[in-house]
């Protein structure tokens, strides 16, 4: 072995003296992580109980191929050839946004590839190359995921406001489905502009912020938020669960939604 | 107030050694590095430590307590219970010298890799002029003490010893994070070295380093994800590119 | 002699602060082969713990700064005991000595246009330090470290040509080619001479491996810092025992002002693991208030005559004073340095002190804990990780504390050669004069980057004045040294199991802090140098476990003759100065008297035999004629308080603006 029992090195003979709970953080993250997988991945290849009247699940939104329940197309329905669930055709932009983002590289790294499963604790890797390869060389690509994700922002908060329409689509209504789709439509904002990609273009490639003070006022503001990159990647993955399952049971008829106006 | 605690203090050198279980009075108030230099005034004279100023701001007494690695000297007794069995070793990614002593030249020889800040030609000394919020972020990077402590923890190094030759570690991120955003420094060339030199492309943001740190410098957020930025601004990103080739931009 | 390494350079530093890294730089650029030597790991020295800035004018802050105001003030700090020649280049060089740290890649706070911001601070007149928040001193010896690389960089472009480097700083050059290489984790154990005493080269070990290095130089720069180990409880780290100062004394030179040791008020006394670390000053600014082991504020019953009028007579006065400063008067906490440490003493030695010899230092009941972490955050902070003292609850306990000495080698001003010796070079804590008998803050960061400087270039002259005739370290030397550094490996003759050099240690550091500590009284400082000649007798007797391998038993006993002889120095001078002045307290003679103000005390090394060990010689000196256009920048009414009558400028009445 290479790493800690490397030659030269203090003979202790074991992966890590540490006897705290340090299994925990990646434990729970890799359930967290695991059970979202598997009901995105279920829900993406459903390709149904998405659309109720007025909301869109953001797993589907938008929905451009021509097998979208009517009325889920507010952007037409220009994919004809797709033979699966419309969800799979949008799905790559959001899933790449975080799968390249800067926490989730460090959650899955640790909890998934335990390289390291914690900090001082061996990885059980024999060698390492970081990303500098194939595949792993692309996370560098995430900032082209950030630009789409600005623009998944403005659908999702299209989507939004398309909710405060009744099921007969006149405006001037809303209900909890309305107020659901607002929170993930504002999360979903939070955590792209909270994203490091997002402060280094904003203001963090500057060398002197004295010379542009509007853009270092932005960085500023991102610098706040990136500080929560975490919580926010986090409460935006649950919510996304949220809204899509609220509107499933809509859809499905379990529950009605609740209107307020 | 005093009683007594059970230390097992790792003893040996690069031939081999093993944790020596010791039993000795700790007083209120104290840390660990009382405790060990109490070791090596009753029991075990010729223990091996390093360390200078006793206050956190020297960076000499870094090992391992518990197995997570930790200033000697930051480290309170109070923050464990009675009972417990305190384990001291070695920092674990360097070669061990004697005792709780590793040989960290590997850290002096990466800081001597790092071309220099390179003055501007044009200024003599007395005329530099910067504004604060353009040297804040290096001055961050500058509260380093170089503990190393990040580069111990940094499992690049510490679980694949083949690494160091191709990584400069977090401690060196910082440098050329620092020196990348300085306002004055002449060079234009610190992205390419960063990925091509330092091996950033190799650090995976665990960030164990921003963990460890006992400054509570952000190394992964401000220094070398910016970094990683900046190098994809320079060798992956075509629009950035192309920009700076078409319009030419001034140093911004 | 076997068993060891060896070395040739034309300059050895023997220290890696401030002082010994800006010398280094002199003198590598005057093309010098140069070696450093760091007691510790490159880049950890006592520098680091320098927190407040480096005292240069600028006048970045107030324009109405120059060299002339920065002498007065260090000249009215070290109460006109500095050699006035070094107050006066120190004042006159530092502004540029900063602002080449900025060419180095220091990067310090700013003024709103951009320039380096400056400070107020204790003595100074006006804004005047250089600072990067409270961590200064770091800053300082970074840059440096970083400078130092970057002359092996240039070394190396220049060895491998452009073109290869240009892809890469990868190191290209062998150490031992290279004409500036750091030696870290050495400790150097005696100066070598040829026979007519010039320095020759050094003797010392490896602390990692145990085993000798010889350095062949035939000049050697000191920058070993303090002495504040010698003393219970000090602000300064392990290193500082006096090893500059000892080797100069062994190898023939002379040491002054050694009497002037710096103690700060409040330093921590207890718990153990923050003794001595200090407490800053503002504690007491924003509303902390010393009180004994009965709960009384004590500092009323301590304001000296000629400071009663400007200062409160009841605490709620006192109180009054820090919302509304302009009506009140300030609390007595607020005295001078030397006043509230001699009070403090006296409370703990009329048994009124805390468990632990100190007095209670409390803004807890003093301030809300909000305001508390909002105005004292570096110290809430200080407190709470290393001692898990929390100042908004708990009174801290708080004594005064060994923290810098002004005396040191007795030296030239201009080239910082030391007096006797040829060859041998000191700057820095090491050096004595420039102080006088008591340093302000900030002057002492500048003033390793001045005389630093000075002695890099001094040595280079003298390397180069030479010529073919370099000195040669004496048949024999080698061998005696290597003796005696181990010493403390032969098992103690009668058999025994030899003194434990932790236990002398701790019995010096006792001694020197109750008895030569701040306050000090004839009869108490004879009985320190009884206990001192005693405590030598003991050090041959010392041995070690274990073996010669990163022995910190081993490096004690070594450092042990340091101390002693240093500590020997401090007590001999301390207890012929029959006055107080600075950083001298004597409570038998408490007035500053004019006379002994026109004398240095010069301590030097005497022969030792085996029955009665080497020991010092004080002996007086007249101190240097501060010159006429100098003097001329005080008024006449302040030079009457300093001067003897026959040393005033002839008394022109329209020189004098103050009569």
């Amino acid at each position: 072995m290479t790493g800690v029992s490397a030659p030269g090195r203090a003979r202790l003979g074991v992966r890590t003296l540490r006897e705290d709970r340090w299994w925990l953080a990646p434990l729970a993250t890799f359930v967290g992580l695991f059970l979202f997988v598997v009901y995105a991945t279920f829900r993406a290849f459903q390709g149904a109980y998405y659309y109720f009247e007025p909301y869109l699940s953001p797993f589907y939104s938008p929905c451009l191929t021509t097998d979208c329940v009517p009325g889920s197309s507010d952007f037409g329905q220009p994919i004809s050839w797709w033979p699966l669930s419309p969800a799979l055709v949008i799905l790559i932009f959001p899933l790449g946004f975080r799968l390249t983002c800067y926490y989730y590289r460090k959650a899955y790294y640790r909890s998934f590839w335990f390289s390291p499963p914690a900090c001082a604790v061996a990885e059980p890797h024999r060698s390492y190359t970081g990303e500098t390869r194939f595949p792993l060389i692309l996370q560098n690509i995430h900032r082209y995921f950030w630009y789409f994700a600005m623009i998944f922002g403005v659908i999702l908060s299209y989507d939004a406001i398309l909710g405060f329409r009744n099921p007969q689509g006149q405006w001037g209504h809303m209900g909890l489905g309305t107020v659901i789709l607002l929170i993930n439509a504002a999360l979903i904002w939070l955590y792209a502009l909270s994203c490091h990609s997002c402060r280094h273009i904003m203001g963090g490639k500057l060398k002197h912020f004295s010379r542009h003070p509007r853009r270092y006022w932005m960085w500023q503001q991102i610098s706040k938020l990136n500080g929560r990159h975490m919580l926010l990647a986090w409460v935006s993955l649950i919510w996304l669960v949220v809204a899509d399952f609220y509107i499933t049971l809509l859809a499905h008829g379990t529950i009605s939604d609740l209107r307020f106006f | 107030m005093s009683r007594n605690a059970k230390f097992r203090v790792w003893r040996g050198d690069a031939a081999g050694g093993e944790l020596h279980d010791y039993t000795v009075e700790v007083n209120e108030g104290e840390v660990v590095l009382d405790i060990i230099h109490r070791l090596q005034a009753t029991q075990a004279g010729d223990l091996a430590v390093r360390w200078n100023c006793k206050a956190g701001k020297c960076g000499s007494c870094s090992a391992e307590i518990n197995g997570r690695p930790r200033l000697l000297c930051m480290t309170r007794m109070s923050t464990f219970t009675d009972d417990e069995v305190i384990t001291v070793t070695p920092m674990r990614s360097f070669p061990v010298i004697r005792d709780l002593v590793t040989d960290v030249s590997f850290n002096y020889q990466k800081a001597r890799q790092i071309p220099a800040f390179a003055p501007p030609p044009d200024l003599a000394p007395g005329e530099y002029r910067m504004q604060q919020v353009d040297v804040e972020r290096s001055q961050e990077f500058r509260k380093c003490i170089e503990c190393f402590l990040c580069q111990n923890v940094c499992h690049v190094v510490r679980d694949h010893e083949e690494n160091k030759t191709a990584f400069s570690g977090p401690r060196f991120f910082i440098r050329a994070a620092e020196l990348d955003m300085h306002p004055l420094d002449a060079r234009t060339d610190r992205r390419e070295f960063a990925q091509a030199e330092q091996g950033i492309g190799m650090c995976n943001i665990t960030k164990c380093c921003t963990e460890v740190c006992p400054e509570h410098i952000k190394i992964t957020d401000n220094a070398i994800i910016p970094m990683k930025e900046r190098v994809v601004d320079r060798k992956y990103d075509p629009l950035v590119w192309l920009g700076n080739k078409l319009f030419r931009r001034g140093n911004d | 002699m076997s068993d060891h390494e060896e070395h040739r350079y034309d300059v050895l530093i023997v220290g890696a602060g401030g002082a010994g890294l800006r010398a280094a730089i002199a003198a590598r650029e005057e093309g010098l082969r140069v070696a450093i030597i760091c007691k510790s790991l490159f880049g950890k020295a006592h520098t680091v713990m320098a927190e407040g800035g480096i005292a240069a004018s600028m006048g970045n802050v107030n324009s109405n700064d120059s060299w002339q105001v920065h002498f007065r003030d260090t000249m009215r700090g070290g109460k006109f005991l500095n050699i006035p020649r070094m107050a006066e280049l120190h004042a006159q060089e530092a502004p540029q000595r900063v602002w080449e740290l900025e060419t180095y890649g220091a990067l310090f706070d700013r003024t709103p246009d951009g320039r380096i911001s400056q400070r107020n601070f204790g003595g100074h007149e006006y804004p005047r330090l250089a600072h990067v928040g409270d961590r200064t001193g770091l800053e300082l010896i970074r840059t440096l470290q970083q400078k130092i690389v970057s002359l092996r960089q240039a070394e190396e472009l220049a060895a491998v040509g452009a073109d290869a480097a240009a892809g890469g700083g990868h190191e290209t050059l062998d150490d031992t080619d290279a004409g500036l290489r750091v030696f870290a984790e050495v400790t150097i154990t005696e100066l070598l001479t040829d026979g007519s005493g010039a320095i020759a080269g050094a003797f010392g070990y490896r602390r990692e491996t145990g085993t000798f290095i010889v350095f062949r130089a035939p000049a050697v720069i000191l920058a070993t810092g303090g002495i504040g180990k010698s003393f219970k409880v000090t602000s300064n780290s392990w290193e500082y025992t006096g090893d500059g100062h000892a080797l100069a004394l062994r190898a023939g030179s002379t040491l002054i002002n050694m009497e002037f040791v710096q103690f700060h008020p409040t330093g921590m006394v207890w718990p153990p693991s923050v003794k001595g670390i200090l407490v800053t000053e503002s504690v007491r600014g924003d509303g902390g208030v010393l009180r004994n082991s009965e709960g009384k504020r004590f500092m009323f019953n301590y304001v000296p005559e000629i400071f009663r009028a400007k200062y409160a007579d009841t605490e709620e006065e006192g109180d009054r004073w820090y919302a509304d400063p302009e009506n009140n008067l300030r609390p007595p906490e607020l005295l001078p340095r030397d006043e509230v440490a001699r009070a403090i003493n006296s409370e703990v030695k009329a048994g009124r002190g805390t468990e632990h010899g100190g007095v209670f230092l409390d803004v807890s009941t003093r301030l809300p804990a909000d305001v508390i972490i909002k105005k004292l955050p570096s110290m809430h902070h200080q407190f709470y990780e290393l001692a898990d003292v929390d100042i908004t609850k708990q009174a801290m306990e708080v004594g005064p504390t060994c923290h810098y000495v002004m005396g040191g080698v007795e030296v030239d001003p201009d080239t910082a050669a030391a007096r006797n010796v040829p060859g041998l070079f000191a700057a820095g804590e090491v050096s004595g004069g420039m102080h006088g008998s008591n340093r302000l803050g900030g002057n002492s960061l500048s003033d390793l980057l001045v005389f630093g400087r000075r002695a890099g270039v001094g040595a280079a002259e003298y390397v180069r004045g030479l010529g073919d005739s370099v000195p040669e370290i004496q048949d024999g030397a080698l061998d005696v040294a290597a003796n005696e550094a181990l010493a403390p490996f032969q098992p103690p003759a009668d058999g025994g199991i030899g003194e434990n050099p932790y236990t002398i240690h701790r019995e010096l550091q006792e001694v020197m802090n109750d008895l030569v500590g701040i306050i000090r009284r004839e009869d108490e400082v004879q009985r320190a140098l009884e206990a001192i000649d005693a405590l030598k007798l003991r050090v041959p007797g010392v041995s070690v476990e274990g073996h010669r391998q990163f022995n910190p038993g081993w490096h004690l006993a070594l450092d042990l003759r340091n101390m002693l002889l240093v500590s020997e120095c401090v007590a001999r001078a301390a207890l012929l100065r029959q006055e107080s002045r600075g950083g001298h307290t004597r409570d038998d003679y408490p007035g500053m008297n004019s006379q002994w103000r026109r004398k240095l005390l010069v301590c030097s090394i005497n022969d030792g035999d085996a029955a009665e060990p080497a020991g010092i010689t004080v002996t007086e000196e007249p101190s240097p004629v501060i010159r006429e256009d100098l003097l001329a920048l005080f008024d006449r009414s302040e030079l009457e308080s300093y001067l003897t009558a026959d040393e005033l400028p002839a008394d022109t009445t329209a020189s004098g603006g103050a009569t």
